[in-house]
């Protein structure tokens, strides 16, 4: 079936059959690879992206759901006030090890920041929850977090 | 700064330079220039355009290597870290070997800096000296009057670029012994201002991990495989899988340990997998239970052990245990785990247009599967390239000994007829799923402790799955019979234990075992540290003081492990924990680092156990990049507490029991608060640190959650032996 959805910013119409996870339409079809498989069952937070702002699991979203959506992915990220600032306090506390867990990390991120400009710890470990790190980057995270509330606040 | 990942284009750019100066080491291990590259390992590359390259020949999976190796380059060349690149090394063991491992080109056992600290920074500086000689002979000036800084070499009245001095340079030879800088000079080296430079690119989206690799024309294999390890297919009915969009084919690989399954997409790969029936032999099959490798491993250690691993006086050892006024015993049990790398394992594999084979992987220990593939397509090992790009973790699991996924790629690929590249691609479940696992081991000890709380005999039983015999490392990690992964943290602590006796008794392999980030220590530091904290407790001593009494020698071994369990305890404010929290200390050496951690906790295993706050103190030589090794220290920590919590592979009649991350549930942002890692200032050589920060963290959290509730946990994980987490 044909699909029309907006992904970052832009009209686009995917062909892909019902039942297809957004996750594989944007990896296999589309083919930006910044947003991750680690799991497929909604629970490592690799594939995080933002259906009309707000962050999903993209491995458990299909396709037909999301006709007409606004779908933002990290590719899009530097566009985003709170993206960019995120990333640059990712930058600035070398948040990242091997890296791979990170999109949807920032995606969260960038989630939590949009309706709490200023989280407390407790909250980003509250919201941050689903997001797993194999290399336990966790307390970085949270600073990463923290220093963009920061930079947005400036 | 620009990530050049490709190799082709490391290439290209060198031609594109123009002019290039490349310099490393001949086979010999002396220092060389340009002349003849392929007599050469190259360990930076400079254009006349004045680009500087490190070429980085350990692979990227987090723990730093390509920002620490680009470090000591630039450090000697006296650039600053926006001056230089880096790409990763090609495939070539002659070239590109370990030198801690022999003629092998790999990553592991923390030895990433350790065996490159010397070669590179000796690169880096004979570089500098050739640039400075090209251009004191331009400017007919003496070199000793010119300095290399920040890119732009002056001095005699002159500046100028380096770049500009790179093709007199390449004509030049490479000294023989370049002087290095003084430690008192150091700009980068030891600078906790250094970042990384793999951070933006992992955090826009832009980093390419083997998965996203995408080469034209490719197919997508999925592997199906049996639920016990060493069944093998005897036939496939693809039928099911008729219409799926995408679906290619089917096929029994060749070594039938699973069927290949090919299509256009990911999704369709997946899908198909399960929708083809396959009819397996399950006659050679596992079948024994996760329940069953335990007992075995219980009974072992009930037994006089196999091996007599410090050829210990026994008998001796016994009485003096048997006659002490205290003895403490226990007994401990490891269960079975699973790597899970954040990336599940894949690899592209495709033909070159010579009729050699590319493989695209993030390849942790290249040479295995160089061999192997060579073997498999019959083709001269010169003709098998490996390009290696970033790894989404490993922990130890992408460098296995039979290189399982790249056989398992290249087995499918000689299905095709190789005029599509095949994208191997694992899914989670594979993933926990595939029998690679850290060994299950058990332990039993008793100490004796004198009537003034000294130790007067302890002796150890060690009993477990091998992880080295049927290797290719058998040769230097058996002797005597005794696999030295299977004791490392025991026999060779440097606590002076006196009258002590280690026993090993290898059991049955079940599974295939497989070093797991911090190997043989991943258990015994647990050991040793519970015990010494029981011992402690028994003999009425602070568990500090009790461990300071057994490192009392003045060899670097007992004062640099006594230093930082000096400075954990006095960072963590040891023994003045706020009233509703406990603190539990651990201390253990690994791969020539020194690591000691204080964790402290809230609440009762009862009510639910909080982890408030961890405080590490670390040894590890000359700290190159101060930062990454905090964070190697802060991700070690999470590693080592996260599975001694709440994860465990099981067997069920040699069925893998876990399917994916609702079952081996990974540390999660809420389980652990803050970390604060001090590095011991050292003037050592560096030493490990990508492994050594996990051992005593699970050891730490047991005697914190002794000191709460006098529970102790002695078979793991925690949640299932008694103690809940909130
Ligand atoms: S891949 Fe979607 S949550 Fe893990
Ligand atoms: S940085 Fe490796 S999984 Fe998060």
């Amino acid at each position: 079936m044909a699909i029309s959805l907006k992904l970052n910013g832009k009209d686009q119409t995917v062909e892909a059959e019902p039942g297809t996870p957004l996750l594989w339409v944007i990896r296999d079809e589309l083919k930006m690879t910044g947003t991750k498989f680690g799991c497929g069952v909604a629970s490592c937070g690799a594939c995080t992206v933002h259906l009309n702002g707000e962050p999903v699991r993209s491995c458990q979203t299909y396709i037909e759901d999301v006709e007409g959506a606004e779908i933002t992915t990290i590719e899009a990220m530097s566009e985003n006030e709170i993206g960019a600032a995120v990333q640059q306090a990712w930058i600035e506390l070398d948040v990242v090890q091997c890296g791979y867990c990170q999109s949807g990390q920032i995606m969260s991120a960038v989630g939590l920041l949009s309706e709490n400009p200023k989280p407390s710890a407790q909250e980003i470990d509250d919201y941050m929850w689903g997001n797993a790190c194999r290399c336990a980057t966790y307390q970085r995270i949270r600073a990463g977090i923290q220093r963009a509330s920061e930079i947005l606040e400036a | 700064m620009t990530i050049n990942t490709s190799r082709r284009g490391f290439l290209k750019s060198a031609a594109a330079a123009g002019a290039v100066l490349v310099v490393g080491v001949r086979p010999d291990g002396a220092l060389a220039a340009s002349g003849s590259p392929s007599m050469l390992t190259p360990f930076v590359q400079i254009g006349s355009d004045g680009s500087v390259t490190a070429i980085v020949k350990h692979f990227e999976m987090g723990q730093g290597p390509s920002t620490g190796l680009t470090t000591l380059i630039a450090e000697e060349m006296g650039l600053t870290m926006d001056q230089i690149g880096y790409d990763f090394a090609p495939s070539n063991p002659q070239v590109y070997n370990n030198t801690l491992f022999g003629p092998m080109q790999g990553t592991g056992g923390s030895t990433a800096m350790a065996n490159s600290f010397m070669q590179y920074r000796q690169a880096g500086a004979a570089a500098r000296e050739m640039l400075l000689q090209a251009a004191a002979q331009a400017w007919g000036a003496d070199a000793s009057a010119l300095t290399l800084q920040d890119g732009v070499i002056s001095g005699a009245g002159h500046s100028a670029p380096l770049g500009e001095f790179v093709e007199a340079a390449a004509q030049l030879d490479a000294p023989a012994d370049p002087p290095l800088k003084d430690p008192s000079e150091f700009r980068l080296i030891g600078n906790p201002d250094v970042r990384r430079l793999d951070s933006a690119a992992k955090g826009n989206g832009t980093a390419m991990f083997a998965m996203d690799i995408e080469r034209p024309n490719q197919m997508i294999a999925m592997i199906a495989r049996p639920e016990q390890q060493r069944a093998t297919a005897v036939s496939v009915d693809a039928s099911g899988a008729e219409g799926i969009k995408g679906f290619i084919d089917a096929q029994i690989l060749p070594n039938a340990a699973g069927v290949a399954v090919f299509a256009e997409t990911t999704w369709g790969a997946m899908q198909a997998r399960d929708a083809i029936s396959v009819e397996w032999d399950t006659s050679a099959a596992e079948t024994r239970s996760s329940d069953e490798i335990e007992a075995e491993i219980r009974a072992a250690l009930d037994a006089e052990p196999t091996y007599n691993v410090n050829g210990a006086d026994v008998a001796a050892v016994r009485a003096a245990v048997d006659g002490a006024d205290t003895v403490v015993e226990e007994t401990f049990y490891f269960p079975l785990l699973a790597h899970a790398p954040m990336e599940p394992l894949n690899c592209t594999i495709e033909e070159t247009a010579d009729g050699g084979i590319l493989l695209h992987d993030g390849c942790q220990f290249p040479t295995i599967p160089h061999g192997a593939i060579a073997e498999i397509f019959g083709i001269p090992f010169e003709k098998v390239q490996i390009k290696t790009v970033l790894a989404g973790g490993s922990f130890g699991r992408r460098a296995t000994p039979q290189a399982d996924y790249q056989v398992e790629a290249a087995l499918a690929f000689s299905l095709t007829d190789r005029s599509r590249p095949v994208h191997l691609v694992w899914s989670r479940e594979d993933d926990l799923r595939s029998g690679y696992y850290r060994p299950a081991f058990g332990h039993k000890v008793r100490v004796g402790l004198n009537a003034d709380g000294s130790i007067v005999g302890w002796e150890h039983r060690v009993a477990g799955q091998s992880i080295m015999k049927g290797t290719p490392f058998e040769a230097f990690a058996i002797q005597n019979g005794v696999d030295h992964s299977s004791v490392e943290g025991t026999v060779d602590s440097p606590y002076q234990i006196p009258t002590a006796a280690f026993g090993l008794t290898d059991t049955e392999k079940a599974t295939s075992t497989l070093w797991w980030r911090a190997v043989g220590h991943t258990h015994t530091a647990y050991v040793m540290e519970v015990m010494m904290d029981m011992a402690a407790k028994a003999a009425g001593i602070d568990p500090v003081d009790f461990r300071l009494a057994y490192l009392t020698g003045d060899g670097p071994d007992q004062t640099r492990k006594a230093g930082v369990l000096k400075l954990a305890a006095e960072k963590a404010n040891w023994g003045n924990a706020p009233e509703v929290r406990s603190q539990g200390i651990a201390v253990h050496k690994s791969f020539n680092s020194y690591v000691a951690e204080v964790v402290e906790i809230s609440g009762t295993p009862e009510d639910g156990i909080k982890i408030e706050k961890v405080t590490c103190a670390v040894d590890c030589g000359i700290a190159v990049n101060p930062d990454i090794i905090k964070a190697q220290m802060e991700g070690g920590i999470g590693y080592g507490i996260g599975h001694n919590m709440r994860d465990q592979i099981t067997l069920t009649a040699g069925v893998v029991d876990q399917y994916n991350f609702p079952d081996y549930e990974p540390l999660r942002i809420s389980d652990i608060g803050e970390i604060e890692v001090h590095i011991m200032p050292s003037a050592e050589a560096p030493t490990g640190v990508g492994e050594p920060g996990t051992p005593p963290a699970a050891p730490a959290l047991a005697n914190a959650i002794a000191a709460a509730s006098d529970l102790r946990v002695a078979s793991l994980p925690m949640d299932e032996n008694g103690v809940s987490f909130v």
